[in-house]
């Protein structure tokens, strides 16, 4: 009994937190506050359902959990930054979205039960944020998987893949994946080595997106986005190492 | 994770387990089955959720699958006593799925066997799908360890007391390799089918090979038998489970396949809603959303083709 209590007491106080802190966030997340003492510390950040973040509410694989994040109806956007409060490294991506839409699909890791959010700011500064839960625990007959710890990365490391359909509202989604192990360093022996940053061109030149990509998305990340027009696309990306990936996404 | 830890975790908002209520029901001759509930994993349930069975076959008692915990085993193992003075001579574990297994414990003293997919499936993860029962069903694990079955089943034809059996290894539900093990009474016409056939209750699919599992059910349809036990839902006298599963498992290829050639993301129609057809099913939903996230993203990164470097 008293190793039950003794479990109980940190609980308890976590509980506690949770209510003093967590009332302006309509998730009534523990980790909020200090998520916003990271991102937004002292910008006006509202929450506002336009920033839709999609996620299935449990993990079947808590190594690669799917997220999709819209927004509809703000604009002037200058920033999208997409994090889940109680994973150990919170930030997943940030992306600038130059002239892309602000869409964005990936996969991420998750450790416990976390929000998944997605935040845009505008032109004056101003943060707009959504989100949703995503419970780690899975259906029964999942188990964890071991991050596949594919004896053949290395020799095909950053090898990409993509393929682009044109929609019916004009935009031009693109998906595209890079062979990349994303380890995140908090694994001993493993050493920190993700993908930094990706940039999406025009066969001209002109950039249309760029991503900053953080270890806490799956490894082999594959990810959605949507642009304005059509045609092929240079996609290049680096890792925290320096190596760099190129592909032509016709 | 520690399990001693796990349980104290989970007993902080669980009640104590309770007694699982196994009675079998006879489905012919010496062939009993004990009935699941066609749910999900709950504290409530406490895991129940499978279907088991045994027969009594003159020579000793064969068990077909030992349901989710040690507790459930020893409750099964009682119910057995009940119905016969015939000794347990062997266990038979049609899959490598935590609601079929955990039960082992239970029969100590009794070759437990198995296909060797399923026995290295249950090396490789046993500790795994245990942990996460203890979260998902909490105290009536208790003492629930998994138990690798030390024994491979070959599939054959094989005389045991007064039956003749037909062991038949079957792809599709665990896996594109053979590793679902039915038994076949064919001195009785029953078949356990273990979950290649699921009935009034939609398909559980974490490791399946959607395929090879439906061409397994196209084979399914010639075999002879009179009564169909399935892994989950209740036992049939005719073959329409079989049909059942299979329309299931057509349309979801079908949808999924359709989907990822659209370039449709995952979360984009995870939450549709299901066809009528399907969604009387028993969990329907839970489970058509679950083999989504199982079946999609390898079909997502199917439709993508090697970039050239610029
Ligand atoms: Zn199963």
């Amino acid at each position: 009994m008293p190793q039950r209590l003794r479990l109980l007491l940190p609980l308890l106080g976590l509980l506690i937190c949770t209510t003093a802190l967590a009332q302006d966030d309509p998730l009534r997340s523990p980790g909020w506050n200090i998520m916003v003492d990271r991102f937004f510390r002292d910008a006006t950040v509202i929450h506002d359902e336009r920033v839709q973040v999609s996620a299935p509410p449990g993990a079947e694989n808590s190594h690669s959990v799917p997220g999709l994040v819209r927004v509809e109806g703000i604009e002037d956007i200058q920033r999208l930054l997409v994090f889940a409060d109680l994973n150990p490294i919170p930030r997943i991506l940030e992306l600038t979205p130059t002239t892309a839409l602000p869409t964005v699909g990936f996969q991420f890791k998750v450790q416990q039960a976390t929000p998944l959010r997605a935040a845009v700011q505008t032109a004056d500064g101003t943060w707009y944020v959504g989100g949703t839960w995503v419970d780690a625990a899975g259906g029964g007959c999942s188990a964890p998987s071991i991050a596949s710890a594919n004896p053949d990365w290395q020799d095909r490391l950053g090898e990409m893949a993509g393929r682009q359909w044109q929609q019916q509202d004009g935009a031009q989604r693109i998906q595209f994946s890079v062979i990349h192990p994303m380890d995140t360093g908090l694994a001993p022996g493993i050493p920190e080595f993700h993908l930094e940053e990706i940039q999406v061109y025009r066969e001209d030149g002109t950039l249309l997106a760029s991503l900053e990509i953080e270890s806490s998305m799956a490894e082999n990340p594959r990810l959605l986005l949507e642009l304005p027009g059509e045609g092929t696309l240079r996609i290049h990306g680096r890792d925290n190492n320096g190596n760099r990936f190129a592909g032509v996404l016709r | 994770m520690n399990r001693a830890l796990l349980l104290c975790l989970t007993m902080l908002w669980t009640l104590p387990a309770t007694a699982y209520e196994l009675s079998p029901e006879e489905v012919a001759p010496g062939v009993w089955v004990f009935e699941g509930r066609q749910e999900h994993f709950t504290r409530e349930n406490q895991g129940d959720i499978a279907n088991t069975g045994f027969i009594v076959t003159g020579a000793g008692v064969i068990v077909i699958d030992t349901g989710p915990s040690a507790r459930y085993g020893r409750a099964m193992h009682a119910a057995i006593r009940d119905v016969t003075r015939e000794p347990v001579i062997a266990v038979y574990i049609t899959h490598a799925h935590p609601d079929h297994f955990l039960g082992n414990q239970a029969f100590p003293e009794v070759p437990i066997v198995a296909l060797p997919a399923t026995i290295e499936a249950i090396k490789r993860d046993g500790d795994a799908l245990t942990d996460n029962l203890y979260r998902m069903v909490g105290a009536a694990m208790e003492g629930t360890d998994p138990v690798v079955p030390g024994h491979e089943a070959i599939p054959n034809r094989y005389k045991v007391g007064d039956r003749e059996l037909k062991f038949i290894a079957a792809a599709g539900h665990s896996g594109k390799v053979a590793s679902d093990l039915m038994i076949l009474d064919r001195t009785a016409g029953v078949l356990f089918a273990g979950d290649v056939v699921f009935h009034d209750r939609a398909p559980t699919t974490p490791h399946a090979d959607v395929s090879a599992w439906i061409a397994q059910l196209d084979a399914l349809s010639e075999l002879d038998f009179r009564v169909l036990v399935p892994g989950h839902g209740p036992v049939a006298r005719n073959h329409d489970p079989i049909e059942q599963t299979r329309t299931y498992l057509r349309w979801l290829d079908a949808h999924l396949r359709e989907a990822a050639d659209a370039g449709v993301h995952i979360v984009e129609f995870m939450n549709q809603p299901l066809p009528d057809r399907f969604a009387a099913l028993a969990v329907a939903r839970e489970e058509y959303k679950r083999s989504v996230a199982h079946l999609y993203p390898p079909l997502e990164q199917a439709r993508l083709q090697p970039l050239e470097r610029p």
